[in-house]
């Protein structure tokens, strides 16, 4: 998979949480997850889903994610287009849930990052290129093994591959 | 180096774990509800898996939507129920009551490793378990695998002295621990608690603090065994489940946060965040038209316990409703043996079925536009409770009763 990314800044604020991104009210529609999509971050930014251009950057700013198990929140913003999430923090399931989906998540100063900014990111090099402001943002890198399934497209087809997490000892 | 509680744990079930390793370590007990557990079930399919690993710590629990409330979310249970019966896992009810304190009544143990597609999973760390949530794909493969891989995490050690004062309870401390750290002041890490005072704190409030150490961002909120352990396992006819398990006395702590539990007061989370804390004192006057008693945080039977004797002769603002949803059928049933419920329906309280009921907004009391609710539960996220437009303040069981009586935020210990 390629590990170079372009896509449009989609700013948000901190403290998203996944009750924001996907609300626990459209619970009946989580086995209907095209009609669940469109709702995504509708309480948060109305216009999400008619904005949102495949390969987008989510550029959120503290704890991304924060809440709920729900691995429907990563989904939706997949469904939505969303190639990339930057934030600045990003809250523990969440990050796993979105690697697990396949959706690279980079800590980095998203505060460098304007709504509409055009970027690149370079996941490999670690670095986030704000073409539009000129900006190189240094930003982290996965461990391996997240690295090993989000290069896989994923935790399903990473353990279809491997059968089991292989751990360098 | 001695070692934390956390490494202690993982390292028993993994080998060798210091903090930021990657371990994978075997499971045991892997459970899913019925909002994210569709999810696990396509994925766990989509995998190739025909089989879970220990059915017998497999555990389906049907708690969200309990009852349903709608077609699609009944297909969802009937889709769980199939689920169950092809992997010989077990299902729990709906009416059973809410999936983590079915948990702690009847699984989590001293040293054992626990998963659960929900995020407040870390619930069964009040029994010395190394519990966290996890999302529906890394359920499903923990189903199908019996062990997942963790990242072993740094830790934070919370020392408790003291006892609470009158009107204060484990609620509050947490409340105040989270405004403290921060939402993710904790993200990452492991909250261990250890103290003098922990003697003072019971089980059922051991489940409080646990159950909300994921909004401060932590992984888990683990305590060490002790007789309060050991009582409540011999109790739940688990004695032998017990083992004694704390850190070593010399393990390394990133950060040491000291509370004298007597100093505590009354605390409330504004909207719309966990970390947005203040005393209650500063929050008094803030009408609330819904009260709600219950969820994993705060629906055991102490709670309905406290709220009944602040209810007892006493009712319900008339422009104010208060739900309660015990947290099971054995809470429910307690409850009603010691008189709580009668005391409560008696004060106008509506009894809702066990389980989750009006916490995550899809049944059961969604607020309307402007209305504010007063809950015991962990999270008061915009949307929450089903509409953007309502305001969500959590507190205690005693604030939460107290306030119910004035139809607006009351500091409990002007009411006893
Ligand atoms: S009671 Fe609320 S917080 Fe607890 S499991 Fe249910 S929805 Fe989640």
């Amino acid at each position: 998979m390629s590990v170079e990314l372009k896509g449009k800044a989609i700013k948000l604020g901190d403290a998203i949480s996944t009750d924001l991104i996907i609300p626990g009210r459209f619970a009946h529609l989580r086995s209907n997850l095209p009609e669940l999509a469109k709702h995504a971050l509708e309480d948060a930014l109305p216009d999400f889903t008619a904005r949102v251009m495949p390969g987008d950057f989510l550029v959120a700013g503290k704890n991304f994610g924060l809440g709920s198990s729900r691995e429907h929140a990563p989904l939706v913003l997949k469904m939505s287009g969303i190639g990339v999430i930057l934030a600045q923090s990003v809250a523990r399931i969440f990050f796993r849930n979105a690697i697990n989906q396949g959706i690279p998540v980079v800590l980095c100063d998203t505060g460098k990052i304007e709504d509409g900014d055009a970027l690149n990111l370079d996941l490999a090099g670690g670095v986030v290129h704000n073409l539009t402001r000129g900006d190189d943002l240094p930003c982290s890198k996965l461990p391996p093994l997240m690295h090993a399934i989000f290069q896989e497209g994923g935790l399903i087809p990473y353990i279809q591959k491997y059968k089991e997490f292989v751990v360098e000892a | 180096m001695g070692k934390t509680l956390t490494e202690k744990i993982l390292g028993a079930k993994a080998g060798a774990a210091a903090p930021g390793d990657v371990v994978v370590a075997d499971l045991d007990l892997v459970f899913l509800q019925d909002t994210t557990g569709p999810l696990v079930v396509r994925q766990f399919r989509e995998s190739g898996f025909t089989s879970v690993a220990k059915p017998d710590r497999a555990v389906l629990f049907f708690d969200h939507a309990a009852p349903s409330p709608n077609r699609q979310l009944s297909n969802d249970h009937v889709l769980l129920r199939q689920f169950a019966q092809e992997t010989g896992s077990v299902a729990y009810r709906v009416g059973d009551g809410v999936c983590h304190q079915l948990v702690a009544e009847n699984f989590a143990s001293p040293g054992d490793i626990i998963v659960g597609s929900d995020s407040h999973t870390v619930t069964a760390g009040a029994l010395g378990a190394f519990a966290t949530g996890m999302g529906s794909s890394d359920i499903a493969v923990a189903l199908a695998l019996g062990k997942t891989w963790f990242r072993v995490p740094e830790a934070f050690l919370v020392n408790l002295e003291g006892d609470f004062p009158r009107g204060v309870s484990a609620k509050d401390l947490v409340l105040y621990l989270i405004g403290k750290l921060g939402a993710d002041g904790a993200t990452y890490k492991a909250l261990e608690f250890t103290g003098s005072g922990l003697a003072n704190v019971t089980m059922s409030q051991r489940l409080t603090i646990a159950n909300m150490a994921v909004e401060a961002g932590a992984k888990v909120g683990l305590f060490p065994s002790d007789e309060v352990t050991r009582e409540f396992l011999v109790s739940r006819g688990r004695g032998e489940k017990y083992q004694q398990i704390s850190p070593d006395p010399d393990a390394h702590y990133e950060r040491v946060i000291s509370v004298n539990l007597g100093q505590l007061e009354p605390m409330v989370a504004f909207p719309h965040t966990v970390d947005n804390v203040y005393p209650v004192t500063a929050a008094r006057g803030i009408k609330v038209q819904q009260v709600f008693l219950g969820t994993c945080t705060n629906g055991r039977l102490e709670d309905l316990a406290v709220a009944s004797d602040i209810l007892k002769g006493r009712q319900v603002y008339a422009d104010t409703r208060l739900l309660v949803a015990p947290a099971s059928r054995e809470v429910l049933a307690q409850a009603m043996d010691m008189g709580y419920i009668q005391t409560l329906l008696g004060a106008g309280a509506l009894i809702l079925p066990p389980g989750c009921a009006a916490c995550l907004g899809l049944h059961q009391g969604v607020l309307g536009d402007g209305e504010a609710c007063l809950s015991t539960a962990n999270r008061n996220f915009k949307g929450r409770m089903g509409n953007p437009e309502g305001l969500i303040f959590l507190a205690s069981p005693a604030t939460a009763a107290s306030s119910a009586i004035t139809g607006e935020l009351t500091d409990p210990r002007e009411m006893t």
